[in-house]
């Protein structure tokens, strides 16, 4: 895809996680999660309500601590240890932009911010069909665009491991498709998605791993 | 490619210009409460002169607790926070810088009007230019204080009043020294650099040690 014709794609990024028990304030939710990805595959997260899908996307990230297991990351370039935090992109339900600064304007920062440029805003604001908004204040945009500028996010700094939390939601039926697209690139490039979804995502292939509060299961092919 | 660090100051001073962001707001509250003191005090001319720098840096105090609690709490609120944390930049560099774009936007202005403001307390040339030279070293101290009370509730709606509740008490050793420097320039028995050196040091301490502080209340605060 011309999103990334310079770039040659991630080799051998691998996410496992072993005996991986989540949950919030010590309280668990589910234990014994085990599964192992690699790059150019895709783990669909499903369940009911508060079964903790999120909770196991940000213990994914870093951003919770696991109560027991580990979570480990590989790869070119990836050192032993390294938290896997530094190579994901999170997408939860807040987007992630402030409404004071125009589109460009938050899409650079997180450019920065992230590390490892990607594409350019301009570029990313396409493939998301919204080349017109860049200087628009972010506050100006609907629910659904900035969804997509927040999906935009996740081409302007190139990570391999995207995390996404419900990340179809406010989208509609066309930027639904064109986001499997990107997605489909990433992992053409030896990316990996994890989502947590209700609804289907539109990639062939992809594991489900089904999350039931206070039971433990593993993936399943 | 621009730094991590770049960044984040450049667009917390952007945002901190723009509408919403509240920059100016804390100079006007601090006008009005330089304000309000000859009111209830009365026009004892000598009495203002002399409590003058008492009362610009309690203003100053204020001011600053004004917007601090909405150092992370926006953040927070749009997600922005998750993201910072999966910065490579460590979380405790990013809440040293969002506190020095913090005191950029709100406490230098506080500085800079400072002797302006001290005039209408009636303040001889000296005592002007010792507070406004106190409130330049001692400020930081309290943006960096703050930033300790912000991280803690930045999950909470309404967060500010709790926020300043835990801060005040940690900034009366600021306040003390802060006043008595500014005194001290003025005349009297102690030299203006005593208390200016504490001060500077106070101010140091809270640059060196607040920001692990505010990261590890920031870290646990999702859990």
């Amino acid at each position: 895809m011309s999103l990334h014709s310079t770039f040659e794609g991630w080799r051998d990024f691998r996410l496992a996680a072993e005996n991986l028990a989540i949950g919030r304030s010590g309280r668990a939710l589910t234990a014994d999660l085990s599964f192992s990805l690699a790059g150019g595959e895709a783990l669909v997260v499903t369940g009911s309500n508060g079964a903790g899908k999120s909770t196991l996307l940000r213990t994914l990230a870093g951003l919770l601590p696991s109560l027991a297991g580990t979570i480990r990351v590989s790869g070119d370039g990836i050192e032993v240890g390294d938290p896997p935090g530094l190579f994901a992109h999170y997408l939860g339900h807040a987007d992630g932009m402030k409404s004071g600064l125009t589109v460009r304007e938050n899409l650079d920062f997180w450019a920065a911010m992230l590390g490892r440029q990607g594409s350019s805003a301009e570029a990313a604001l396409a493939a998301v069909d919204l080349p017109h908004v860049a200087d628009f204040p972010a506050g100006y945009l609907s629910a659904g665009q900035k969804r997509r500028v927040a999906l935009a996010r996740l081409l302007v700094a190139r990570r391999p491991l995207w995390l996404l939390d419900e990340p179809t939601t406010a989208l509609d039926v066309a930027a639904q498709q064109r986001f499997a697209g990107i997605m489909r690139a990433h992992l053409d490039n030896g990316g990996i998605v994890v989502a947590a979804t209700h609804s289907p995502l539109g990639l062939e292939g992809a594991r489900e791993l089904r999350i039931e509060a206070q039971r433990a299961r593993g993936a399943t092919a | 490619m621009k730094s991590p660090l770049a960044a984040l100051l450049l667009r917390e001073l952007r945002l901190a210009r723009r509408i919403g962001g509240g920059a100016a707001i804390g100079v006007v509250f601090f006008l009005i409460l330089v304000t309000i003191v000859p009111f209830a005090i009365g026009p004892d001319l000598n009495l203002l002169s002399r409590i003058g720098p008492a009362i610009l840096w309690i203003a100053a105090l204020l001011a600053t607790l004004l917007g601090q609690d909405r150092l992370f709490q926006s953040d927070h609120e749009d997600g922005s926070l998750d993201l910072l944390r999966l910065s490579d930049a460590p979380l405790e560099l990013i809440v040293a810088i969002k506190c020095i774009a913090h005191w950029i936007a709100t406490c230098l202005p506080l500085v800079v009007a400072a002797p302006f403001f001290g005039l209408m307390l009636a303040m001889d040339a000296t005592a002007l230019a010792g507070t406004t030279a106190t409130l330049l070293v001692g400020t930081p101290a309290l943006t960096f204080l703050g930033a300790i009370g912000a991280a803690l509730t930045a999950s909470m709606r309404r967060g500010g009043l709790l926020s300043a509740i835990l801060i005040l008490p940690m900034a009366i050793p600021v306040l003390i020294f802060g006043v008595s420097a500014a005194s001290a320039a003025s005349g009297g028995t102690i030299p203006f650099a005593t208390p200016l050196l504490v001060l500077a040091g106070l101010s140091l301490a809270a640059m060196a040690l607040a920001p692990f502080a505010a990261a590890a209340a920031l870290r646990g605060m999702g859990d």
